[in-house]
């Protein structure tokens, strides 16, 4: 029981540090947002079920309760993290950040004469 | 009918939540959802015949273990593409659209936001049946609506 929460508490303390690795190395807002938005929904439900598990080590009414609440925050991040995401890009896409492209230098060059 | 249903949903809530079963606070409870159902029963159960939503909700739950799948390789694949030494070969940022088939706002909000979870591809807009959808990848933008536009169609769509 105890192997099975500390994995799944380790995974997705993994995947929330590939998450920031990808917030620093990724060129421009977009593409960061992908390693932001997504790496969060995986990772919190995979480190909230390890609590949830873990505090069933002792399946009183209460803990019981208790866990059952923490998978409702996980459904809630689950629904909530994509919603923010798809507002952040509109709104980044109406008020004209631009996308990084991969020949984006030479086109600037091209423009500028 | 939509009442009731409301009111018993809200109630299940309530007891998860509140963890107490002495008559005053399940009674508070009992109020607050009778209340809730009657003012805003037309939120949670909008449209539609009781037997398109049970069909609906089992197909949800049919849906989510294999969306769960999917977010877990998609994300395995961003952390390969973010891990990788020469990233900036491999990424190749791109918006696409793509016309969807799906005719319920609900099933076309599922599809949304299941783009939106699997990593590689954010959904922008939807306008008239048409998504918006920004890939970081060229294969993400390939492999995008693909299969999950036709599980969404099976779970939640009525024939």
């Amino acid at each position: 029981m105890n192997l099975i929460v500390g994995v799944l508490i380790v995974l997705g303390i993994l995947i929330f540090a590939i998450g920031i690795v990808g917030i620093l190395r990724l060129p421009d807002f977009y593409s960061r947002l992908h390693a932001a938005g997504k790496s969060d929904s995986l990772g919190s439900i995979l480190i909230i079920c390890g609590f949830a598990l873990y505090n069933l080590h002792d399946p009183s009414l209460t803990n019981v309760l208790v866990s059952l609440k923490m998978v409702f925050i996980a459904m809630f991040i689950f629904l909530a993290s994509p919603t923010a995401t798809h507002a952040i890009v509109d709104t980044a896409l109406i008020l004209g950040a631009e996308p990084w492209k991969k020949e984006k230098k030479e086109k600037k060059e091209k423009k500028r004469p | 009918m939509a009442k009731v249903a409301t009111f018993v949903v809200m109630l299940a809530f309530w007891v998860v939540l509140s963890g107490m079963f002495d008559g005053f606070h399940f009674s508070l409870g009992v109020v607050c959802c009778a209340l809730v159902a009657i003012f805003s029963h037309d939120l949670l159960f909008f449209g539609g015949d009781r037997r398109s939503w049970v069909r609906g909700v089992i197909g949800l739950i049919l849906y989510i273990p294999w969306l769960l799948w999917e977010i877990l390789l998609a994300n395995l694949h961003v952390a390969y593409i973010v891990l990788h030494p020469r990233m900036m070969e491999l990424i190749d940022p791109q918006l696409i659209r793509f016309k969807t088939k799906l005719k319920k706002p609900l099933s076309q909000v599922t599809l949304a936001q299941s783009i939106t979870l699997t990593p590689g591809t954010i959904t922008v807009d939807i306008r008239d049946g048409e998504f918006t959808i920004y890939a970081l990848t060229k294969e993400a933008a390939e492999g995008c609506p693909g299969s999950m536009e036709d599980r969404i169609a099976k779970a939640l769509e009525d024939r």
